[in-house]
């Protein structure tokens, strides 16, 4: 017994290495930052122990601004591409010719990359001095006047956003949701039907508790991937996203330490552990919702 | 209500381009009296669940129609049919309660047809308690066993009182002691609410044992239907004869020579007025004699089951590797020589057909097949009217098996 024991811990050994020097040793270290006040990067020395680094950065404005953007973000596009990609799975799930076709379709967005594509969706609302974009010249064409989408409102800078996620997202979401519909058996198809059970109610009383926990899946990773968001924002709008007022979370994190106001590693770990904070309570929260629910 | 079908036949097309398309049912004429209980009987892919799906509308028919009573429903939806279904995995929704199980059907009603909330908690209780599982009305699908959701099946096939039953393999999930006992379930079920049910299997023994009717069928065609025992004694054709009894009955290549039976050199039986031909012996295990004298054949070994006794030996003209003779253990089974020896009961003979399969004689007396067809309709015992008995001569049986299908479809119109 003790024997096995110690062969075990042997095999676990280089996993343990290596997720202590680079997770937990790193994780311990952003808690130790985030408490070390006036730190100093270049002599490594700091004034004290405390809470003024979280104090700081709940009353840094930039913060606030992205706290707020990710929120919408997150709020906006989790629902929405969740829907979206349930929508796009019953109808292929529904369809029989060229099934093969559309799935590979829906899939590739997820295969290119996000630069690429933000360079795409850059052109399609992009508004110039002396061109408008493809969803410029149409707004024209039905008579509105065009937008700025990338460098305008916030509004609308927003709504390329969490467009620009929903498209980023939806592949993934389509893949896991057409295979779990796939995955349930025609025999409940076969029963409801006998019995004349309208189609709404095959929907909502059988397909939609077969696939929830897909769907209880794809909902937290999709609240956890959004929290996450930075790079998307990036490949929109650039990286002085503060200038923008489009900066996330994440982004934040980044400016405090490497960004031209960068050097600010309590700062940034201080945020860093508000977000880990924000993401760890929403998914207990989720958690204990889809349990409900399942139950 | 009864189920008429009238040359049912479906056709399912390849599934890829240049695969040739299947016939699952052939001309199928079958007439299900009102209130019986009917096996389907077959092996694995004759097609057999594919008539029960064309029943209950979940497949349209490629040609034929169906009728319930005088309606023809031929085109009607399956929901419209008033049909109880259940699935060979039972199809029991899991996330919801045997209590929730049991409502949906009624909850599917809509407009006039809807019952008030009452009356539905009270049907799904009494269908509950049909089956006995009143007492587990909160569980779910998971926390039961096999049997227990084939029951909950049934309630939930049962609780819109449907004019017709069916059930696709309903015992082929279940462990063997509980396949006894739910085939007595389904019996009683079927008893007390005396709906016309019918039943999918590919397990004799199970179709014999339960139902008021059986029906072979082989690759989508109707070989033979009747009242078990009776096409246990009368197969029309070696397929049915081997495909029902266990252990199966015993084939041997044999001939037919001046009116004598003869397997190799052995003379085993009379056949009186088939010419002379080589023919198929079929003989059940429960028809040999021990200590006769006609039959010869190697002993290989003695298997004791209480009270009777297995006798498995060997000859050159058995089609199957060994040849095995069920007698009473007290019977004398002693070889001599290693050699064994039985007579053969008459009753328990038949001969085939070398090329056709068709059965040509059996020392039973025995009746036309198409007679077992039309006394189904309207005989309601079990017992077998002898006085029909008439020896079968090779005229009438040839087409005999043609008589089984035409006639169905014939008793159907009238």
């Amino acid at each position: 017994m003790k024997k096995s024991n110690a062969k075990a811990w042997l095999y676990l050994l280089p996993a343990i290495i290596f997720l202590g020097i680079f997770m937990v040793y790193p994780l311990v270290d952003v808690v130790v930052y985030s408490l070390e006040e006036g730190y100093n990067f270049a002599s490594q020395t700091y004034d004290g122990v405390g809470i003024y680094n979280f104090r700081y950065v709940l009353r840094d404005p930039y913060f606030i601004q992205a706290l707020k953007n990710t929120f919408i973000l997150v709020i906006i596009t989790v629902p929405l591409s969740t829907g979206f990609a349930l929508l796009i799975s019953l109808a292929l799930s529904s369809i029989r010719k060229l099934r093969e076709l559309y799935q590979t379709v829906f899939f590739l967005p997820y295969v290119t990359n996000t630069l690429a594509v933000g360079l795409v969706f850059m052109i399609l609302f992009d508004k110039t001095e002396y061109t408008d974009g493809l969803v410029n010249t149409f707004i024209r064409i039905f008579g509105g006047s065009s937008v700025d989408f990338i460098d305008g409102p916030y509004w609308a800078k927003m709504l390329v956003l969490c467009l620009y996620t929903i498209w980023i997202v939806l592949p993934f979401k389509i893949l896991i949701l057409t295979s779990a519909l796939a995955s349930v058996k025609q025999d409940y198809y076969n029963a409801a039907k006998v019995d004349g059970t309208p189609r709404l109610r095959v929907f909502t009383r059988i397909t939609l508790p077969m696939i929830s926990p897909m769907i209880f899946y794809l909902v937290i990773t999709g609240f956890i991937g959004a929290f996450k968001a930075y790079s998307d924002a990036v490949a929109l709008f650039g990286v002085d996203l503060n200038a923008q007022g489009m900066n996330t979370i994440v982004g934040y994190v980044y400016d405090m330490l490497y960004g031209n106001s960068g050097g600010y590693p309590s700062f940034a770990s201080a945020a860093a552990l508000i977000l880990f904070a924000i993401v760890l309570s929403i998914t207990c929260i989720n958690l204990m919702v889809s349990r409900k629910i399942a139950l | 209500m009864n189920v008429v079908l009238k040359n049912l036949t479906k056709i399912f097309p390849g599934r890829n381009r240049g695969d040739r398309e299947v016939i699952a049912v052939k001309d199928f004429d079958l007439e299900i009296p009102d209130g019986k209980l009917v096996a389907l009987l077959g092996p694995s892919g004759c097609g057999k669940s594919t008539i029960l799906n064309l029943i209950c509308g979940l497949e349209t028919p490629s040609k034929g129609q169906i009728f319930f009573g005088e309606r023809d429903i031929t085109n009607v939806p399956p929901e419209q049919r008033g049909v109880g279904m259940v699935f060979q995995n039972y199809a029991l929704y899991p996330h919801m309660t045997v209590r929730q199980n049991i409502l949906f059907p009624l909850q599917n009603f809509k407009g006039r047809n809807r019952l008030p909330k009452e009356e539905m908690e009270k049907r799904a209780l009494e269908a509950a308690r049909l089956v006995k599982l009143d007492n587990l009305m909160s569980r779910k699908p998971g926390q039961m066993s096999g049997g227990q959701q084939q029951r909950a099946a049934i309630a939930r096939a049962l609780v819109k009182l449907p004019d017709l039953l069916l059930l696709d393999e309903p015992l082929s999930n279940l462990d063997a002691r509980l396949r006894l006992e739910t085939r007595e379930e389904i019996r009683r079920i079927q008893k007390e609410t005396n709906i016309t049910t019918v039943f999918v299997t590919h397990d004799q023994e199970e179709a014999l044992s339960i139902s008021d009717m059986i029906v072979v069928m082989k690759a989508g065609v109707l070989m033979q239907l009747g009242k078990p025992q009776d096409v246990y004694d009368d197969p029309v054709n070696l397929f049915v004869a081997e495909f029902l009894g266990t252990p199966a009955i015993n084939v041997f290549a044999g001939e037919v020579r001046d009116g004598k039976i003869m397997v190799g050199d052995d003379v085993i039986g009379d056949a009186p007025g088939i010419p002379s031909q080589p023919v198929d012996v079929g003989i059940r295990p429960e028809g040999f004699i021990p200590g006769g004298s006609s039959m010869h054949m190697r002993f290989k070994a003695l298997e004791v089951m209480g009270r009777d006794m297995s006798i498995v030996s060997e000859s050159g003209f058995s089609k199957a590797p060994t040849v095995r003779a069920i007698v009473s253990s007290s019977a004398d089974a002693a070889p001599r020589d290693g050699v064994i020896t039985f007579d053969i009961k008459p009753e328990k003979l038949y001969i085939f057909g070398k090329e056709t399969g068709e059965r040509i004689y059996t020392g039973r007396a025995a009746r036309q097949a198409s007679a077992v067809t039309d006394k189904l309709a309207d005989s309601d015992g079990l017992a077998v009217p002898d006085d029909l008995a008439a020896p079968d001569g090779i005229a009438a049986s040839a087409d005999s098996a043609d008589k089984v299908g035409g006639g169905a479809g014939e008793g159907g119109a009238q």
